[in-house]
């Protein structure tokens, strides 16, 4: 089966729909901090910011619980964020600082956190599509009802990982919720000049997976279909599939120079900023008030700022510890 | 008890799954075929299709699902049928399942165990042939067996599977096959050291897996000439037994490296490094190689016996290299 899901509004739950924005607004800022830390060169690397999609993972992380599992990309630091890893040790990551939530080992491409089941920060295109369909096959061997969340780009839909993992969600039924960002663009190379196929949820839906798209933009109408599908997963119902149509304002790294796609295009999008669309019908519908929205800057402000102070109180992980972790320290009985 | 190294490994896998639940085996036609070189031949019947899981020919699928099923919690046994095609999973194997400890700072673990075949002489053609566990073997976070015995045949599922790290066991296709005597209570063997499966005074020669029968075949003819050569077993390509190999070499002063894989780069390469790094003053001659020839292996049988080593070759390189005067 395939649809598209009925635009999502602002009612129903108010406080809800504030904290979603608050949650877009999270991921926001810390990335605005991110793209100002890197042109400071505070941080290195690659650095790749999901602004302008925040929709997609402030709805999905919405619909799951602290016992599920979230797979994401290289482009994740939101989904790390709202799965709960703190923005202090996000950054602190970033630094390289062993305070990090990786010690400084993965970087910004490279973030995981046992704690909230955030398996990563893969930044090999579709690497992270078997692994949760194995975490998924854990799940169901072992009787559990829980839901993996895998977060990945339309890029990865030209992949071999892509069909072999959905063939294989489907094939043992498994409890996978594949999340599809469809931002148009694999570093360059837009969706049409890379795929015979450009509708995904209808390639998904050739697996026999129940196969949905959403405005990836609207974070209401991603949260609305995101929890239809962990509904019937969590309920049995084997794998399910959103597209989620989003943008990215931003280049595709902090080294692209975006000559692939016009300015004019970019601007059409950013009419359609997911944070200035829901807090512009919140305030229609007399949800928001100025006192609202300031009250969520200032903790948004607030956040960042300790984020920033806690990783620039950060020390470095001894050079002595450089081997550790290749094996682990219970080596084999 | 009269046993076979594939029914000692089926033993093995069998003695896994009832001991642990969270065990399965998961590969092509480890199922209702009963394994590609009937390894797992009746324990479909005995486990059911859970735990004795049937794969689509998807390599890089099935190995990311056995890497995140062991991130899950369960101890995945992953068949791949053979080494050349683990090259179709090669980013999970090394983009993942090789990495995500280090990458996450010490967070996950990955209790992975990957079985697959290696080697030539079974007349199969170039892509069902070579021998890539040195490429293997040159990743850090893996652990790389290569059991030569019955004894590794039976022992060392176990333990690989209680190591919280990925282990690559490899199987050489030509010793299914091999008959002999097992102990009734054989079980669980160490995986970190090398053996000696021969002592002697005159010259170690190193080997590994599906080679060691070929070169204890050399020792016999050697030992015929008046050669005394101590026959070493690595057992695990990585991390190497350093101090087994340097004290072989200290007690003979001389070595032959015995390696199915093609000389330049390979872990034969590693070895005599190692030994030439560690123990040059022990030396009284070089390091001596006895590895395929550097081709894609060939079909005519003649063709693939003259690119392999063999005991006539291993037997060449050790009298030449007890001829050196140093």
């Amino acid at each position: 089966m395939t649809g598209t899901s009925a635009r999502g509004t602002a009612s129903g739950d108010s406080d809800h729909t504030r904290h979603l924005l608050h949650q877009m607004l999270r991921v926001r800022r810390l990335e605005e901090q991110c793209v100002e830390l890197y042109s400071a060169a505070k941080i290195r690397g690659f650095l790749h910011v999901y602004i302008g999609e925040e929709a997609v993972a402030a709805g999905v992380m919405a619909t799951l619980g602290p016992d599920d599992a979230v797979v994401a990309t290289y482009r994740e630091h939101g989904h790390a964020l709202l799965r709960g890893v703190p923005a202090g040790a996000i950054l602190a990551e970033m630094y390289g600082y062993v305070e990090g939530c990786c010690r400084g080992r993965g970087g910004s491409m490279h973030l995981f956190d046992a704690a909230t089941r955030f398996y990563g920060g893969n930044a090999i295109v579709a690497g992270g599509l078997p692994l949760a369909v194995g975490l998924a096959l854990a799940d169901k061997m072992s009787g559990r009802s829980r839901v993996t969340a895998c977060f990945f780009g339309e890029g990865a839909v030209a992949e071999g990982e892509f069909h072999e993992s959905l063939n294989l969600a489907a094939l043992w039924q498994l409890p996978v919720l594949f999340c599809c960002e469809n931002n148009l663009y694999a570093m360059g190379t837009a969706l049409a000049r890379s795929e015979s196929q450009t509708d995904i949820a209808l390639k998904a839906a050739g697996y026999e997976i129940a196969s949905w798209s959403a405005d990836g933009m609207d974070v209401l109408a991603v949260e609305e279909t995101a929890r239809r599908a962990v509904d019937a997963v969590r309920a049995g119902g084997g794998p399910h599939f959103l597209e989620l149509r989003t943008y990215r304002f931003r280049a595709h790294s902090m080294f692209d120079p975006e000559r692939y796609r016009d300015k004019a295009e970019v601007s059409r999008w950013m009419e359609r900023d997911p944070i200035d669309k829901l807090r512009n019908a919140l305030e229609a519908a007399g949800q928001l008030t100025d006192k609202d929205w300031k009250s969520i800057q200032q903790d948004v402000e607030a956040e960042v700022k300790a984020a920033v102070e806690f990783a620039e109180a950060g020390t470095l992980e001894p050079v002595e510890d450089l081997t550790r972790f290749v094996y682990s320290e219970r080596g084999p009985q | 008890m009269k046993t076979t190294y594939r029914e000692a490994m089926r033993a093995a896998i069998r003695d896994a799954l009832q001991r642990d639940d969270r065990v399965f085996l998961m590969g092509e036609d480890v199922g209702a075929y009963g394994g590609c070189f009937a390894v797992s031949l009746g324990l479909f019947e005995e486990f059911g299709p859970e735990r004795i899981r049937d794969t689509p020919l998807s390599e890089s699928g099935f190995v990311g699902a056995g890497i995140g099923a062991a991130l899950g919690g369960m101890r995945p046994i992953v068949e791949i049928m053979t080494v050349n095609f683990s090259l179709l999973a090669l980013d999970q194997l090394v983009n993942n399942a090789a990495t995500l400890l280090h990458m996450s700072g010490g967070q996950f673990n990955v209790p992975l165990v990957i079985r697959m075949t290696t080697g030539a002489g079974r007349q199969l053609g170039a892509q069902h042939s070579h021998s890539l566990e040195g490429w293997y073997a040159h990743i850090p976070g893996l652990r790389i067996l290569t059991p030569a015995t019955l004894e590794d045949a039976r022992g060392m599922l176990w333990t690989a599977l209680e190591d919280p790290d990925p282990v690559l066991i490899f199987e050489h296709g030509t010793l299914y096959n091999v008959a002999g005597e097992l102990a009734d209570d054989a079980g669980p063997v160490d995986i970190s050291t090398a053996a000696v499966r021969r002592p002697g005074k005159d010259i170690s020669i190193i080997t590994y897996g599906g080679t060691l029968p070929a070169v204890l075949d050399a020792a016999t003819r050697l030992a015929g000439d008046g050669i005394d050569a101590e026959v070493l077993d690595l057992r695990v390509l990585r991390p190497l037994d350093d101090a087994a190999i340097l004290g072989s070499v200290a007690k003979t002063h001389r070595a032959v490296v015995v390696d199915e894989g093609w000389r330049s780069g390979s872990i034969s390469a590693e070895l005599s490094a190692r030994i030439t790094e560690n123990a040059f003053f022990d030396l009284d001659a070089p390091v001596g190689r006895v590895c395929s020839a550097e081709v894609p292996l060939p079909y005519a049988k003649h063709l693939e016996l003259a690119a392999l080593p063999t005991a006539e070759r291993i037997v060449a390189a050790a009298r030449e290299a007890v001829g050196a005067r140093g």
